[in-house]
């Protein structure tokens, strides 16, 4: 592909900090004081589960929203009191909102109307987002005429072409089968790699979140949970909401006691966790993903019997009752155990994960 | 594929279903039939009458048969020569045209506030225009007299024109359509950098098309042929509109109903002509096109 002059931006950092941000609808508030700094060109992903206000602060961060109160700066500048086109950002929708009156080259010319580049530099504009986004074959089309997949495209096309500083995506592949997102996921992975720009992204696919971001916002309820790098936020999740919606399938929590030197769980079954330390007597959870908690021939932590086996081809997944409690533990793909067998299960202390059971913070 | 399995289907139910259900079938299906030809004989009939009275003579018009024993076309010549008709002919259209093209941009305007705008009073404004339509036109006709009257407007366009400038159905029906447009749309329209106008008549307008074509076809025709109003507002003949124009055909004594007759069904082609150009945009589903596949 020819360089593009969309790849070589000369214009001021692209960065974007929220301090305090508060959302209130009536007396409602449903964002309670969000802080975050992004940096040029970082790729940062919004994940929660459903009404965490993750589409809330996307849009006031593109001045769809009134700000209730605190500040959001980009660059330079605070733009609170900016319309939406001042700010210097796109946005990509879920329902794509692309023009069905008008054709691919029309949609995606269209956030340069107001621009003063000429027509011809315009056209050459839109043909260098076509030729990235490989769709130059389908410029003259209209929306109808294109498949789910070509039209996000189109839609991601439009965002493009004014090369804002901060892109924002509201979670833009939830509407496509698995494959194509997979599929959309990657491109925009490249997409993100050859422009550069600052990128917010939303999602309440945790697997998205994992695979394209620089960096994860967690958040729930309108508070922000945790952020961190992907390998941050999976293996030091600061609190049991974090650990149990990061990962699939969910990290296994067995309650029990700090005694001694590690956690007694109900029935008088020890874990020793060296490392870590807790107040004597304190109720804790102990938490363990299924992915490090494997059946074992040998020694194991604890034992149960086998409810229900789900091969996966490589590895098994098996669900085991483990004191009352069910834990989903991982087995080999190609001798797994039967439902109704006895296993031991291990895990390494290193990959157990220790919260506070009232607070639900990560203990030390 | 989907299309061939269509056509395979129902010649294997005639292969295996038995007589009776299809007798059952061909029953029901000659009722439905049966029911749409009466709807159908029962419109055209007025307008089967309009057509033979305007080729018969003054002293045929009161047989009620259908085809008349001496047609002539003289009436037509007698309507087109008639400089009067011209007259009338032009102040409909002007009116129809003028209000249509206005209703359709306030209502579609004041219906797309309505719907996608929160402001306090909203709802109220809301009622207040939906609580027009329950009142009557004939109950209006006097207070709008008296409004014109005042305002020096009797027995001008505008006198005519101005309760149809903007009209509650139309805004009803627009605020409806609009809520068919997705926020997204517009709200991609402002991260663009439209101002609220250009949102509205370049994004959302062109989205609710159809309904557009449907309210100019109605609004046109609700002026073309408004009559009780137009016959209050205009006293010289020359600012009469075509339906109450024709209405004077004739004199104190004999009502002239073969001309009366003849000017309708003249005055019934411009009315098919708008229909024609709009009902292209009927088309349903454009909308859709530019969200989730
Ligand atoms: N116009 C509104 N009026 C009142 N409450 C609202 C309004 N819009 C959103 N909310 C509330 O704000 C909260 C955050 O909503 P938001 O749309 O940001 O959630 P989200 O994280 O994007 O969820 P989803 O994954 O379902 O899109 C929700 O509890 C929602 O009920
Ligand atoms: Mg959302």
């Amino acid at each position: 592909m020819p360089p593009s002059a969309l790849s070589c931006r000369s214009r001021p950092l692209a960065t974007l900090s929220l301090r305090n941000l508060v959302k209130s609808y009536g007396k409602v508030e449903v964002l309670h004081g969000i802080n975050l700094d992004v940096a040029d060109g970082e790729f940062v992903v919004f994940v929660g589960p459903s009404g965490c206000g993750k589409s809330t602060t996307l849009r006031m961060i593109a001045g769809l929203e009134e700000i209730s109160g605190g500040e959001i700066h980009i660059g330079e500048r605070l733009v609170n009191n900016l319309e939406p086109k001042e700010r210097d950002i796109a946005m990509v929708f879920q329902n794509y909102a692309i023009y069905p009156h008008m054709s691919v080259r029309k949609n995606i010319g269209f956030g340069l109307r107001t621009s003063k580049l000429s027509k011809e530099a315009k056209d050459k504009r839109i043909d260098e987002v076509a030729a990235i986004l490989g769709m130059t074959d389908l410029l003259e089309r209209r929306p109808n005429q294109l498949s789910g997949g070509q039209r996000q495209r189109v839609a991601i096309g439009r965002a493009m072409v004014r090369d804002p500083a901060v892109f924002l995506f509201d979670e833009p592949l939830s509407n496509l089968d698995a494959q194509l997102r997979t599929q959309m996921r990657l491109e925009i992975k490249k997409l993100h790699q050859r422009v550069g720009n600052t990128i917010i992204f939303v999602t309440h696919d945790q697997v998205e979140a994992m695979t394209m971001a620089d960096r994860i916002v967690i958040m729930k309820d309108g508070y922000i949970q945790q952020v961190g790098t992907p390998l941050d936020v999976y293996h030091k999740p600061a609190n049991t909401f974090v650990a149990q919606f990061i990962g699939a399938p969910s990290m296994n929590m067995l309650p029990g006691n700090w005694a001694g030197k590690g956690v007694k769980l109900g029935d008088g079954l020890g874990i020793d966790l060296p490392e870590r330390s807790a107040p004597e007597g304190a109720d804790v959870i102990l938490g363990v993903r299924p992915d490090d908690l494997v059946v074992t021939g040998g020694k194991g932590l604890f034992s149960g019997t086998v409810n229900i086996v789900e091969p996966l081809g490589a590895d098994t997944l098996v669900y085991v009752g483990v004191n009352g409690h069910e834990v989903i533990a991982k087995a080999s793909g190609r001798e797994p155990p039967k439902a109704g067998d006895t296993v031991k299960l291990t895990a390494k202390a290193g990959e157990m994960h220790l919260f506070d059971a009232k607070s639900g913070e990560a203990l030390p | 594929m989907a299309s061939q399995d269509i056509a395979v289907k129902p010649s294997t139910d005639a292969l295996f279903s038995g007589s009776s259900r299809n007798s059952r079938r061909n029953m029901g299906q000659f009722i439905r039939w049966a029911l749409l030809f009466g709807g159908g004989i029962l419109m055209i009939m007025p307008i089967v009458f309009m057509v033979s009275t305007s080729l018969k003579f003054p002293f045929e018009v009161y047989n009620l048969n259908l085809i008349p024993e001496e047609p002539t076309i003289e009436n037509y010549t007698y309507v087109l020569e008639d400089g009067r008709f011209y007259r009338w002919f032009v102040n409909s259209l002007v009116i129809s045209i003028v209000t249509t093209a206005s209703a359709v941009f306030f209502d579609a305007l004041v219906g797309y506030a309505l719907c996608k705008f929160r402001f306090p009073g909203r709802y109220l404004v809301f009622i207040a225009i939906l609580s027009t339509l329950m009142i009557p036109t004939e109950m209006l006709v006097i207070p709008w007299y008296l409004m014109s009257k005042s305002f020096g407007w009797l027995d001008t366009y505008w006198g005519i024109m101005f309760p149809g400038v903007m009209t509650a159905f139309g805004t009803f029906l627009m605020k409806q359509f609009f809520e068919t447009v997705p926020d997204d749309f517009l709200e991609a329209a402002r991260i663009d950098g439209l101002n609220e106008f250009q949102i509205w008549w370049q994004v959302a307008m062109p989205l609710v098309r159809p309904a557009l074509a449907a309210l100019a076809i109605f609004v046109f025709l609700g002026n073309w042929t408004a009559f009780i109003w137009p016959l209050i507002v205009t006293n010289s003949v020359e600012m009469y509109t075509l339906p109450v124009g024709l209405s004077s055909f004739g004199d104190e004594v004999d009502v002239a109903w073969e001309l009366i007759m003849t000017g309708a069904a003249i005055s019934t082609l411009p009315t098919l002509v708008v229909f024609l150009i709009f009902q292209r945009f009927i088309i349903r589903g454009v909308v859709m096109a530019g969200l989730k596949g």
